[in-house]
C-alpha cells in the first residue's frame, strides 16, 4: 500500500540571525506498510517519528527538505498527489487533541470529514453517525464539545473521522498517549479493525509492548534512521531473533524482560 | 516515615472518593500504588504531599503535620510534566527553582547543558519529565510521590529514568510511592504494593522481581 524508499528530511535552522543551517532528521528511511496490516513505527521521543507521519501526509514546512520517494498504490505521492489524497485516501489521527474544532460537536467533525472525503450531505450524515456508533460514542459523547470529552473518546471521534474518510492508508501518532489501561485497549481495538477492513494502519507510538498487541510488523526508528524492520513476533524470549543491539536494548528494558539493558549498550543508549 | 491515618476525600457533597485509607512510607522504601483510573489514586498521591487537605484523617511525617511554608518535603511528580512548569521560563529556571542540581546529577539524569538556555515548550514530554524528577530532588525532600512519570517514555529511557532515580534515592535514603497501572514496573521497582478499590485502599499481593 505505501513503500517508502530512502526518505530523507532536513529542515532549517538559524544558529544566528541571517544563517540558516538544515539539520537531518530522517536519514534514508526504507520500509514499506501493506494494506490489512498494522505497522507500528516504534523509538524514542525525538527520533523523528511523528516529523515522518507529517512528510508522508505532505504537512511539512515550506523550507523543509525532503528527497527520496513514497509509493502509493504502486503510484509515486509527490506533493500534490499529497494535497489530493489526504483528507481522502491518506488519514491521519493527529497526536495533539488540539486537532479538534473546539466550536464544533464530535457529532459534526465526523460529518465534515465524511463530507470532505466527497460523501453528499445525506449520506455523510447517515457515515458519520454509524462510525461514531462504531467507536462506541454515544449520544451524549456526540453532542458534546472537545473539552467535554475524555482523552480516549477524543481519539475515537479522531478514529472515526479518519474512518468515515474511507483512507486506505491510516496514520495513527501515539494515539495511546495519555489514556489508562481500559481506554487504550479500546483505541487499539479500532486500529485492528481498521485493518481487519483491509485498511493499511501505521501505528507511531514509543509504547512498544501495547504496539506489540496489535502489529503484524514494527520498524524500530532511532535518531532518524531505521534500526531495524521485523515481524513483531520476532520479539520475543531474549529478542535473539532480532538483528539490531538497539532494538533487542528496547524490548530488553521493558519491565516484563529483563529490565536491564547490556552494559556495553547502556552507556551509549542512555538517553540517547 | 511517612503515615496516612483514615484518610477520607470527598468532592464537595458527594460519597467519598475514598475513607479509611491508612498508608505508610519507610525512608529509603519503595512502595508501589496500583487502581483502576478514577479510582482516586492522583488525589491520594497529592494528599500525601500536601497539596490538598483531606476531608477527614491527617498526613505525619515523622509525626509531625506536613510544614505549610517553604519547600514541601514530600514532592508529587505528576504524570504531565507540560502541566508542572511555566511554558514561558526557560530550563535553567525550571531547573534551577527549587536548588542547583550538581553537574554530575544532571549528567546521571541525561540533562543536556545544550538545554539549559532554551525555553521549556521546546523540549519534548521525556526531556521535561527528567528536568521535573532532578528538580524534585532537592534537599530537604524526604518522600516522593511518583505519578505515573513514565508512561509517556520509550522503554529505553524510562528504564534509564529509574536506574537515577533508584541510585540517587537509595544514596539519601528517599521514601518513593510509585502510582503506575503497570504491575511488571511496580513488581520491579518497589518491595510492596498497595491497591486502591471500591473506595478502599489494601495492601495487595506483590511479586518482587529479581
Amino acid at each position: 500500500m505505501l513503500r517508502i524508499e530512502q526518505l530523507s528530511l532536513a529542515l532549517p535552522y538559524y544558529p544566528r540571525f541571517w544563517r540558516r543551517r538544515f539539520a537531518t532528521h530522517l536519514d534514508q528511511l526504507s520500509f514499506s506498510v501493506t494494506a490489512g496490516s498494522v505497522h507500528a513505527v516504534v523509538g524514542a521521543s525525538g527520533a523523528g517519528k511523528s516529523l515522518l507521519a507529517h512528510a508522508i501526509m505532505g504537512l511539512l514546512p515550506k523550507d523543509a527538505q525532503l528527497s527520496g520517494s513514497c509509493f502509493f498504490k504502486q503510484t509515486l505521492l509527490d506533493e500534490p498527489r499529497k494535497r489530493a489524497l489526504r483528507g481522502r485516501e491518506l488519514a491521519l489521527i493527529p497526536q495533539s487533541l488540539s486537532a479538534l474544532d473546539p466550536l464544533a460537536r464530535s457529532q459534526h467533525q465526523v460529518n465534515w470529514a465524511a463530507r470532505r472525503a466527497g460523501l453528499p450531505p445525506s449520506p455523510a450524515r447517515q457515515a458519520a453517525s454509524q462510525a461514531l456508533a462504531h467507536y462506541q460514542l454515544d449520544e451524549r459523547a456526540r453532542r458534546a464539545y472537545p473539552h467535554e470529552l475524555s482523552g480516549g473518546m477524543a481519539r475515537r471521534v479522531l478514529t472515526a473521522m479518519a474512518h468515515v474518510a474511507q483512507a486506505s492508508l491510516v496514520i495513527a501518532d501515539e494515539p495511546t498517549i495519555g489514556l489508562d489501561p481500559a481506554q487504550r485497549s479500546r483505541v487499539l481495538d479500532a486500529l485492528a479493525a481498521l485493518a481487519l477492513q483491509g485498511k493499511a494502519v501505521m501505528l507511531i507510538t514509543h509504547d512498544l509492548r501495547h504496539a506489540l498487541s496489535i502489529a503484524d510488523r514494527v520498524t524500530v526508528m532511532r535518531e532518524g534512521r531505521c534500526v531495524e524492520s521485523a515481524d513483531a513476533s520476532a520479539f520475543q524470549g531474549t529478542g535473539q531473533m532480532l538483528e539490531s543491539a538497539y532494538a533487542r536494548a528496547l524490548w530488553q528494558a521493558l519491565p516484563d524482560n529483563a529490565f536491564n539493558v547490556d552494559t556495553e549498550y547502556a552507556e551509549e543508549s542512555r538517553f540517547a | 516515615m511517612l503515615e496516612a491515618c483514615q484518610l477520607r476525600y470527598a468532592f464537595h457533597t458527594q460519597p467519598p472518593l475514598f475513607e479509611e485509607v491508612s498508608l505508610r512510607l519507610g525512608a529509603g522504601e519503595w512502595v508501589g500504588l496500583s487502581g483502576h483510573s478514577g479510582a482516586g489514586k492522583s488525589t491520594l498521591g497529592r494528599l500525601l504531599a500536601g497539596y490538598d487537605e483531606p476531608t477527614a484523617g491527617h498526613v505525619r511525617i515523622a509525626g509531625q503535620r506536613l510544614p505549610v511554608k517553604g519547600l514541601r518535603p514530600v514532592q508529587w511528580l505528576p504524570q504531565s510534566p507540560e502541566l508542572a512548569v511555566n511554558p514561558r521560563w526557560q530550563v535553567a529556571r525550571v531547573l534551577h527553582e527549587a536548588w542547583e542540581p550538581p553537574e554530575a546529577l544532571r549528567h546521571a539524569f541525561g540533562i543536556k547543558p545544550e538545554w539549559l538556555n532554551r525555553p521549556v515548550r521546546t523540549l519534548s514530554g521525556g526531556e521535561l519529565q527528567r528536568i521535573c524528577v532532578l528538580r524534585a530532588l532537592a534537599p530537604g525532600v524526604r518522600y516522593l510521590i511518583a505519578d505515573e512519570i513514565s508512561t509517556m517514555l520509550d522503554p529505553i529511557t524510562q528504564l534509564a529514568l529509574w536506574q537515577a532515580l533508584k541510585a540517587e534515592a537509595e544514596k539519601r535514603k528517599l521514601g518513593v510511592l510509585v502510582i503506575s497501572h503497570d504491575a511488571a514496573l511496580l513488581g520491579r521497582l518497589c518491595q510492596r504494593r498497595y491497591h486502591l478499590e471500591n473506595a478502599r485502599l489494601h495492601a495487595a499481593e506483590h511479586h518482587q522481581l529479581p
